[in-house]
């Protein structure tokens, strides 16, 4: 059975009919990743008993002809700053080495009771804090479409092991576009909800005012299922937003015909030639149904990197300061107190997260707060107002995601180039917006190339459905990365073919 | 170079190279211990970082006001009652160091000690 490039939803069909049991996924998912975790690095903890116990009790259910779950037995794997019960947790720490979580993130819990099957926890940037999962104190995670280049970050074993088929979907986290960008680099659909739409309830905190949840999945239709399990009110997080959740699957209408697709100036002024002609084509596809462009400008946006660069690190200052050794985790050896916190915290925490810290704290120490982190969120109010401004007179945002295609480890050694990295998707999170970042084509040298749909609050539909578009017209089809050929010789002929319109159910 | 009105000039502060004793102190007070080589480090990666800053200092934001929230929200309140939470025993499991009940940290009293912002 050749079942890891199944989609979501086919897999919860093929499972739901009897053609094979969750049992039998669960064991092939786990016998791919015996194979090719090895050199692409994607897992930092398997749970293949809980995994199997999971799959079990789901063909239980269907052998007593209890209908089934929405996800039943579809393998996924979460990115390590989701705490799972009883299954090692480290947002890519060492400061978090061995610490067994006693409770279940709410989308967790949410993805459980939807049926899925928890395969295990994926590398990431340290407390998710990077773009190519370099920062993990674990180990390096390689781009399946090129193992000498990165997947992105911080969300880079979500996207890896999603494009290598180690899993049918992946929840990762977004702060700055850590779904959004992965997802662009191992060419797989990535969404970051509305702020509010998916309870951070159970996520390690980075930076509170920017931090979403969301899914990194092999297609458009996929990332619509996936959403539908996790969003949705929950009391336990203050900030999650009590608002009707629609049926995002019926979203996939493939009818774009006078949709207006804003196109924002200030994002195509500089990218790799490919990247531009690469989302040129989305663009066209777009219009070629029926889509309307409309030019637009978002003055503020360069101030988007800068502000960010104050906010999140600000957040992160404070969200950190409960990594001190006393109640979990790590603890150095000390002689007071003080010397235990401090201690504890410079032998745990890697450079990046230092950095960042230590930035947080210069923001906001008295003297500092109102020419700092003040003015980083009245600029925020600026670039919110341009996107208000902007949704007047369009329905969607279509970007680049990413300047460039993967880059080569190493290549960013310089914090602020790789902060640059994230400069397309970064006032998305400062608005609070919806953002899909949904496969155009390939480069020249073979890497995954992806367009950046925003949307109005709360309407993650039409980015769906623009996405969907975008995807079955000028997606990657059934190419599947290069990267891993010589370790699994692909057990499908390698067809190039276009999917028609990606329809719910509908298989990549 | 624009300020911030009316805040003792602190919209200066991201446009000069910050100094090893600024470093030293920022460490004191995100409590986080640093070798000197880092602390050299973190002198120059910081002031590069902070220039980036520069472009706002530079932006009018004279009556804009500050974002709280992103997407328009209420912060809600709740009834005041006790709802069911992680048992003792659980929740104290994961703690480096732990008598019973309680946890065990290194004396919090050091003579002759400063503490920071004492």
């Amino acid at each position: 059975m050749t079942s890891e490039y199944w989609s979501v939803a086919d897999t919860a069909r093929r499972i739901a009919a009897g053609e094979t049991t969750a049992l039998a996924v669960t064991e092939a998912t786990l016998a791919r990743i015996a194979i090719v975790d090895g050199t692409l690095g994607a897992y930092l903890a398997l749970d293949g008993d809980g995994a199997r116990a999971q799959a079990a009790e789901i063909d239980r259910l269907r052998a007593s002809n209890a209908a089934l779950p929405p996800l039943a037995g579809v393998p996924i794997a979460l990115k390590d700053v989701l705490v799972t019960r009883g299954l090692a947790t480290t947002a890519g720490s060492k400061i978090l080495e061995g610490w067994i979580p006693p409770y279940d993130a709410h989308v967790v819990e949410r993805l459980r009771a939807a049926g899925a099957v928890v395969i295990g926890k994926v590398n990431c940037d340290e407390f998710a804090m990077g773009s190519s999962t370099e920062n993990s104190a674990y180990k390096p995670t390689r781009n399946p479409w090129n193992l000498t280049r990165v997947p992105g970050g911080s969300s880079g074993g979500s996207s890896a092991a999603v494009a290598a088929g180690l899993c049918a979907a992946s929840l990762g986290t977004d702060t700055g576009g850590s779904i959004r960008q992965p997802a662009a680099f191992c060419g797989v659909v990535g969404l970051k909800p509305t702020y509010g739409r998916v309870s951070r309830w159970g996520v390690v905190a980075f930076a509170s005012s920017l931090d979403q949840v969301g899914p990194l999945t092999r297609n458009v239709g996929d990332a619509a299922l996936v959403l539908q399990a996790i969003a949705g009110f929950d009391p336990r997080d203050s900030t999650s937003l009590d608002a009707p959740v629609p049926a995002f699957a019926d979203a996939l209408t493939g009818d774009v015909a006078g949709l207006r697709i804003g196109l924002p100036q200030e994002f195509f002024e500089a990218m790799d030639e490919d990247v531009r002609v690469a989302v040129s084509s989305a663009v066209a596809a777009l219009v070629e149904r029926g889509a309307v462009t409309v030019d637009l400008s978002l003055p503020h946006t360069k101030l988007a990197l800068p502000a960010y660069y104050l906010v999140a690190p600000a957040e992160a200052s404070s969200n950190l300061a409960r990594f001190d050794g006393v109640r979990y985790g790590q603890r150095a050896a000390a002689t007071d107190l003080a010397d235990m916190y401090a201690r504890t915290r410079g032998a745990g925490f890697g450079p990046e997260v230092k950095r960042r810290i230590m930035l947080g704290t210069y923001a906001l120490r008295a003297g500092h707060y109102d020419a700092f982190y003040k003015k980083a969120q009245q600029i925020r109010t600026l670039i919110k107002r341009d996107f208000d401004k902007a949704f007047r007179y369009c329905d969607v945002i279509l970007t680049p995601t990413t300047p460039t295609v993967a880059f080569p480890f190493g290549a960013k050694a310089n914090p602020v180039d790789m902060y640059l990295a994230d400069v397309f998707t970064l006032s998305c999170n400062l608005a609070g917006l919806p953002g899909l970042s949904v496969p155009c084509g390939l480069s020249g040298d073979g890497l995954p190339i992806g367009a950046q749909l925003l949307g109005k609050p709360l309407d993650e539909a039409t980015l769906l459905r623009a996405g969907g578009v975008i995807e079955g017209a000028v997606g990657l089809g059934e190419r599947r990365p290069t990267g891993l050929a010589t370790l699994v010789p692909s057990p499908r002929p390698a067809r190039i073919t276009k999917p028609g319109h990606a329809a719910p159910g509908g298989d990549l | 170079m624009t300020t911030d009105e009316g805040h003792e000039g602190a919209g200066d502060a991201g446009m000069s190279a910050l100094t090893r004793t600024e470093v030293e102190e920022i460490a004191v007070l995100a409590r986080l211990h640093l070798e000197p080589a880092e602390l050299e480090r973190m002198e120059h990666e910081l002031t590069s970082i902070l220039t980036y800053f520069t472009a706002l200092a530079e932006v009018d934001t004279a009556g804009v006001p500050a974002m709280t929230h992103a997407v328009p929200m209420d912060l809600r309140l709740r009834a005041d009652v006790a709802l069911p939470s992680l048992p003792q025993d659980t929740a104290l499991a994961s703690a480096p160091r732990r008598d019973g009940a309680l946890i065990v940290v290194p004396s919090s009293i050091t003579p002759g000690r400063t503490e920071p912002g004492a």
